[in-house]
């Protein structure tokens, strides 16, 4: 048939039918168990605190709102007051934005750099993945509270530099992930017609590995999140990640200890945030990986 | 064969305590920038500065300093503290001490708790016992090491008034005493590690479970309990060590925040001081420690699963 012969029409017909070719398996919908819907609504309520919190709370975080320390709870401090007399519930609400928001920020940060990395190296080969990999699992092969301590050493703490190292530390774990990962796609049949049909590096990377990368990586996401809650809010703990006058889940345990002798809750409360926002993490991706076939969680973990 | 397996792994391991010392000298000595500075803080005058550089040999190349240091490190000194300038192997002789102990006792009891409750649950997976532990282990290692800590002083200690809320060890007293101001830290550190422990375990086990032989063992019709005694545990027994070891290693983690929660003297405490007081070349110190005692136990993880599995004693 000669070119010139084809119509509009035609073309459009061609491209229709293009729609039903059935290579595109149907995309599989994320069933949760009941645990795993209330774990879901547990982390969405969370999120939109982080969002809202400070505006609904009744008193500033820096707010001397009580009399007197340790107050219990009553209608006007709902979860009473801490070692200050700061509103304990209020501060729960800001504290959401600064533990879950620095968390959240510096995992992104750690999948930027990890999946960066991850594609290069497996895409470079030779030299350049050796020298990564070697320098990855160096740091891998620390515990990252010591990896946090040292950084803290030498650089002092704040909230930029907790982003930063929590976002570099944990890279090398994306790092290995991703690496994996790319390697296995740019050695199947469709990366490699796209190399003979002479597509560039960066189009083979952002069209065919990414895509195809996505969805592992997103569970492991919720996993790596909760790694991180975990290592800030035990710095912020020890004293050493967020600053007082700060809220923040970690050090608000840490500074309201000393009343859990008098029978004050004040350290109670933040505690039950962090452990509600991490366990219901781990229960949605404990049931999502469940759902397809259980390997992903123990693979990633 | 599989000597030469364990020979390289060892090599392997030498090589990563070698990237560690480089990567801790570069933490604590490289990157603060002027050290010297930080010691002397505000009172630093030019002069100051200038002789407590030469003092500490801070004038010399970086990789100068480093072999120095790696040299002293080998052979056993560790410099001298920030604070009061006395030597840190003093300081760390005694914390170093409490520190194994507290973590030997662990060790002692979760091991066997965590391996009888692992085999349990994959003895009976599905039934309301194996869901009990499977939820509660799950819980456990998601929150962090310091709300255990604190829930277990609510209820042990506030709510039930059983055990005194810290544990401060003056070295003189009765068993008895001195059992009464381990117990919470032991406690809290048995239950952040048995969580992983059970887990691991159990799927250790459960994993066995699939294979071709247990399933010839069910259909020939043997006890489900017997299966597992007999025919999986014995399997099983590589990977346990494996996680085990691994276990230990996370050990490290947990033992920074157990011992500064219950003002317990070990050397996770001292780090912490060193840190706060940017005391350099303390943190350096116990960070060397702590890195290389993890490095080493995943060190005989990895040579436990080679020794375990016969199918590793022969490379492909």
């Amino acid at each position: 048939m000669n070119e010139s012969n084809i119509k509009g029409e035609d073309i459009v017909e061609r491209l229709d039918r293009f729609d039903e070719l059935p290579d595109a398996p149907p995309r599989k919908r994320i069933k949760l168990s009941w645990v795993g819907k209330l774990a879901a609504l547990v982390v969405a309520a969370w999120l939109v605190i982080v969002a809202i919190g400070p505006s609904i709370a009744p008193f500033h975080q820096m707010d001397f709102a009580g009399d007197d320390g340790f107050l219990p709870g009553d209608g006007e401090f709902l979860l009473g007051t801490d070692y200050l007399g700061r509103d304990t519930f209020s501060r729960i609400l800001w504290g959401a934005r600064t533990t879950i928001g620095i968390s959240l920020l510096s995992t992104l940060g750690a999948y930027l750099i990890g999946i960066t990395l991850g594609i290069a190296a497996a895409v470079r080969g030779g030299w350049t993945d050796t020298i990564i990999s070697r320098i990855n699992d160096a740091i891998l092969s620390l515990p990252t509270i010591m990896l946090g301590l040292i950084a803290i050493a030498a650089f002092g703490s704040s909230i930029p530099i907790l982003i930063i190292m929590a976002a570099v530390i944990y890279a090398t774990s994306v790092f290995r992930i991703a690496r994996a990962l790319a390697l296995d796609i740019m050695v199947q049949d469709f990366v490699e017609s796209a190399r003979a049909r002479g597509e560039g590096t960066w189009w083979i990377v952002t069209r065919e590995i990414l895509p195809n990368a996505a969805m592992p990586l997103a569970t492991d996401f919720g996993l790596r999140l909760v790694f991180v809650v975990l290592f800030i809010s035990s710095l912020s703990f020890l004293g050493l990640g967020v600053q007082p006058p700060t809220a923040d889940w970690g050090s608000m345990v840490r500074e309201n200890l000393q009343g859990l002798p008098y029978g004050s809750y004040a350290s109670i409360w933040p505690a039950v945030a962090i452990g509600s926002f991490t366990i219901a993490i781990n229960l949605i991706v404990d049931d999502v990986s469940a759902e397809s076939g259980g390997s992903l969680a123990r693979k990633m973990v | 064969m599989m000597m030469k397996m364990v020979l390289r792994r060892i090599l392997i391991g030498i090589g990563t305590l070698w990237v560690v010392s480089v990567l801790v000298f570069i933490g604590t000595s490289i990157l603060p920038g002027d050290v010297a500075q930080i010691i002397l803080g505000q009172s630093a005058t030019p002069e100051t500065l200038a002789a407590l550089r030469a003092e500490l040999g801070m004038d010399r190349p970086w990789f100068v300093r480093y072999f120095d240091w790696l040299g002293n490190l080998v052979t056993g000194d560790l410099g001298t503290s920030k604070a009061g300038g006395a030597s840190i192997s003093s300081l760390i002789a005694g914390r170093l001490g409490n520190t194994m102990f507290l973590a030997g006792i662990v060790a002692a009891i979760s091991i066997p708790i965590s391996v009888a409750l692992g085999l349990l649950a994959a003895m009976y997976p599905g039934t309301w016992l194996d869901r009990i532990v499977t939820f509660a282990t799950l819980s456990l290692i998601s929150v962090p090491e310091f709300f255990i800590a604190t829930f277990m002083v609510l209820i042990l200690a506030v709510q039930l008034h059983w055990l005194p809320a810290i544990a401060y060890l003056s070295g003189n007293e009765s068993g008895w005493q001195l059992a009464r101001a381990l117990a919470m830290p032991v406690i809290t550190l048995v239950i952040v590690v048995s969580a992983q422990m059970i887990r691991m375990t159990r799927a250790g086990i459960l994993n066995v479970m699939n294979s071709p032989y247990i399933e010839m063992a069910i259909l020939k019709g043997v006890p489900r309990r017997r299966i597992i005694l007999r025919h999986a545990l014995f399997n099983a027994i590589g990977p346990i060590v494996n996680v085990i070891a691994l276990n230990l290693a996370y050990l490290v983690s947990g033992v920074v925040i157990v011992e500064t929660i219950f003002a317990y003297p070990g050397l996770a405490k001292l780090m912490i001081d060193g840190v706060q007081t940017r005391d350099l070349p303390l943190v350096q110190a116990c960070a060397i420690i702590f890195c290389a005692t993890y490095v080493v136990l995943i060190l005989i993880a990895d040579i436990a699963s080679i020794l375990s599995n016969p199918r590793l004693r022969q490379p492909k």
